[in-house]
């Protein structure tokens, strides 16, 4: 399939939607039903929390949302098209061309430095070398990272990780960042700086966040909150501060 | 694409260098050897070459062959001094005719003594054997005749025995006879298949069938063609004279065999043929252990690298270009033990063919071949771990620990 196949046709409406979505793992009598039937949509611009406690089915809403699973029953569209259509490498290419990524691991590559983790994303999409060098500079500085182009992920910091890894969520621009237990594993003072990092890029580049996350105090930056319990959404709010 | 793929699998490398040189161990090990051997084979096989020349590519050597009796093989009768001047006399194209009997025997000189090869020949020796003088002079015609005891020594005879003494008149003792030495031949060297040459006594025939073998046969005839362009020609007519003279019954093999430098060079290819071969299956199963150890190292790496592998899918990386990377990142391994190994080759070669008395001679051909075939066994090696780095399930993989 050709990459250009996948580029959004000036698509309206929401970035993702999940149209009565259930996910069952195994079958027969094993069979787990992860997501019941979950049915949200996400508009560009948004910054949406889900919250929920163990096995609640946020993970698996999680890694349906980055095309990395799909689902069972129900359609999600991803700019309107229906991933669940899609082939394993034309899932990869959406993830490259659309999605970023930022773990509660931080998933940097050891041994590797700050700069050529960003590139990582760039070279698969075959950015230039010159302009790669720029782009990963300049992500750099956005996450407030300057000179540490060239340390490795061990000479880091666990907060200085975790902007590495955001900086190379969204130095390829991309339509969703997906930021999963982002602030897991700092402590509070380093968290609230990963979370003020976050709600800077949305309300300031407009970059479209979803957050899981099992604290109330990382919730309260998103504007808006969807809680799972058993595979259902139970509760949505708005916060005013949106 | 390429490109980019060579790039990442270059940092994957750097980033482990200790690991990447032990895992390409076997292979440098493999190439190495292989280069030694072939840069030293195609050494000795240009040694050869110079050695069959040295001899005179132009020479023929005539034998008594075989017969048969009633089924058994048997030594044909030996030449007489008749066959060497019919042949003298009836060929137009040899330019020197010798006979030759040899025959180890002790030689001694004052205290010293040595088992030597004793050759019993006339004046045209020399010819035959393109072997000039060093001092001294050939036998004369009378002293052919008479079969006088004179002798001349090769450059061994008079280091051993004779030292730093005179050794122009003095008189050697071989076996129960005795003979004044009268030339030196220059040095010959070594020759793969007859030992020292230089270790030798030249008498006269006919003192030789009297003194030391006590009959009239003469061995061997050596002939030598005009030119080297004549050699078939001249091996024609010398096999007509010799049936003239040796009639065989009808049907039956030839009473003596005509054989040249070439054929001795042949034989000795065909036997570097089978060193070659049997050298080849040592690098073979070298390269196959180094092969292996690739594939082991890539499959610990695979497992190693799985979250690494769940990061790259979720960044946007094809099952393709995750195989990919794993098959340059191992072939690029090995062809770098192949580089290093044909360096390391060299290095051996040069510093042994000295040590062997060989000319070092590069083979590039075997090099480019040498350093293909090792990447080739990465490729090959590295299939089956690379397709399960690409078959891993990228929420596994970012999951594993």
């Amino acid at each position: 399939m050709p990459e250009s196949d996948l580029s959004a046709k000036a698509h309206e409406g929401p970035v993702v939607s999940f149209e009565h979505v259930a996910k069952v793992y195994g079958g027969g009598e094993m069979a787990v039903r992860a997501l019941d039937d979950v049915s949200f949509d996400i508009y560009e611009g948004e910054f949406v929390a889900i919250m929920g406690s163990s096995g609640s089915g946020k993970s698996t809403t999680m890694n349906i949302l980055g095309c990395l699973d799909t689902p069972t029953h129900g359609r999600y569209l991803f700019k309107g098209v229906d991933v669940k259509t899609l082939t394993r490498d034309q899932r990869a290419l959406l993830r490259r061309h659309y999605l970023g990524f930022v773990f509660q691991g931080f998933n940097l590559l050891s041994r590797t430095t700050a700069l050529e983790n960003l590139e990582l994303p760039l070279i698969y999409r075959r950015i230039s070398k010159s302009d790669r060098r720029d782009m990963a500079i300049e992500a750099l500085h956005a996450v407030g990272l300057e000179n540490r182009e060239h340390h490795t992920a061990a000479e880091l910091s666990g907060g200085q990780q975790q902007r590495v890894a955001i900086a190379r969520a969204m130095v390829t621009n991309p339509s969703l960042l997906l930021a999963d237990e982002p602030t897991g594993n700092l402590d509070t003072a380093r968290s609230q700086e990963i979370m003020d990092l976050l709600a800077k890029l949305n309300t300031e580049n407009g970059l479209t966040i979803v957050l899981v996350t099992h604290e109330e105090d990382m919730a309260a930056f998103a504007g808006r909150r969807l809680v799972f319990r058993d595979g259902n959404i139970v509760h949505e709010s708005t916060s005013q501060a949106a | 694409m390429i490109g980019n793929i060579l790039l990442l699998s270059m940092r994957e490398i750097r980033r482990n260098v200790l690991r990447s040189i032990l895992t390409t161990l076997g292979i440098v090990i493999g190439v190495a050897a292989v280069i030694v051997v072939v840069t030293l084979g195609a050494g000795t096989k240009a040694q050869v070459q110079t050695e069959i020349s040295k001899l005179g590519s132009t020479m023929l050597t005539v034998f008594p062959g075989q017969r048969r009796m009633r089924g058994a093989a048997q030594a044909a009768p030996p030449f007489e001094i008749q066959d060497v001047s019919a042949l003298r006399r009836e060929t137009a194209m040899l330019s020197s005719v010798a006979p030759m009997s040899i025959q180890r025997q002790m030689v001694v000189y004052g205290n010293g003594n040595r088992r030597s090869q004793i050759v019993g020949t006339d004046r045209e020796f020399v010819n035959v054997r393109n072997w000039d003088m060093e001092a001294g002079r050939l036998f004369s015609a009378a002293e052919e005749q008479t079969g006088k005891s004179v002798c001349i020594i090769g450059q061994t005879v008079k280091t051993e025995l004779f030292k730093d003494e005179p050794y122009m008149g003095n008189v050697l003792r071989i076996g129960k006879a005795s003979c004044e030495v009268i030339g030196l031949l220059e040095p010959k060297g070594q020759v793969m298949f007859s030992g020292d040459q230089d270790d030798v006594v030249v008498v006269p025939i006919k003192y030789f069938q009297r003194r030391i073998a006590g009959n009239t046969n003469i061995d061997q005839i050596y002939v030598a063609a005009l030119d080297d362009s004549l050699v078939d020609a001249a091996q024609a007519e010398v096999e007509m004279i010799m049936r003239e003279r040796r009639p065989s019954q009808p049907g039956a093999e030839d009473l003596f065999s005509v054989r040249g430098v070439q054929e001795m060079s042949n034989a000795f290819q065909s036997s570097t043929a089978v060193m070659t071969g049997f050298l080849s299956a040592i690098a073979a199963i070298s390269l196959l252990v180094g092969g292996i150890g690739i594939m082991n190292i890539m499959l610990v790496s695979v497992t190693e690298r799985t979250r690494e592998i769940g990061i790259r899918m979720a960044i946007g990386a094809r099952e393709k270009e995750v195989l990919l990377q794993f098959l340059v990142e191992a072939a690029m391994l090995a062809g770098f033990g192949g580089l290093v190994g044909i360096i390391i080759g060299l290095t051996g070669a040069m510093a042994l063919a000295p040590l062997l008395n060989v000319p070092f001679i590069i083979q590039p051909d075997m090099m480019i071949m040498a350093f293909v075939f090792s990447a080739l066994v990465g490729v090959v090696f590295g299939y089956m771990p690379a397709r399960s780095a690409a078959r891993l399930d990228p929420i596994d993989a970012l999951r594993h620990e």
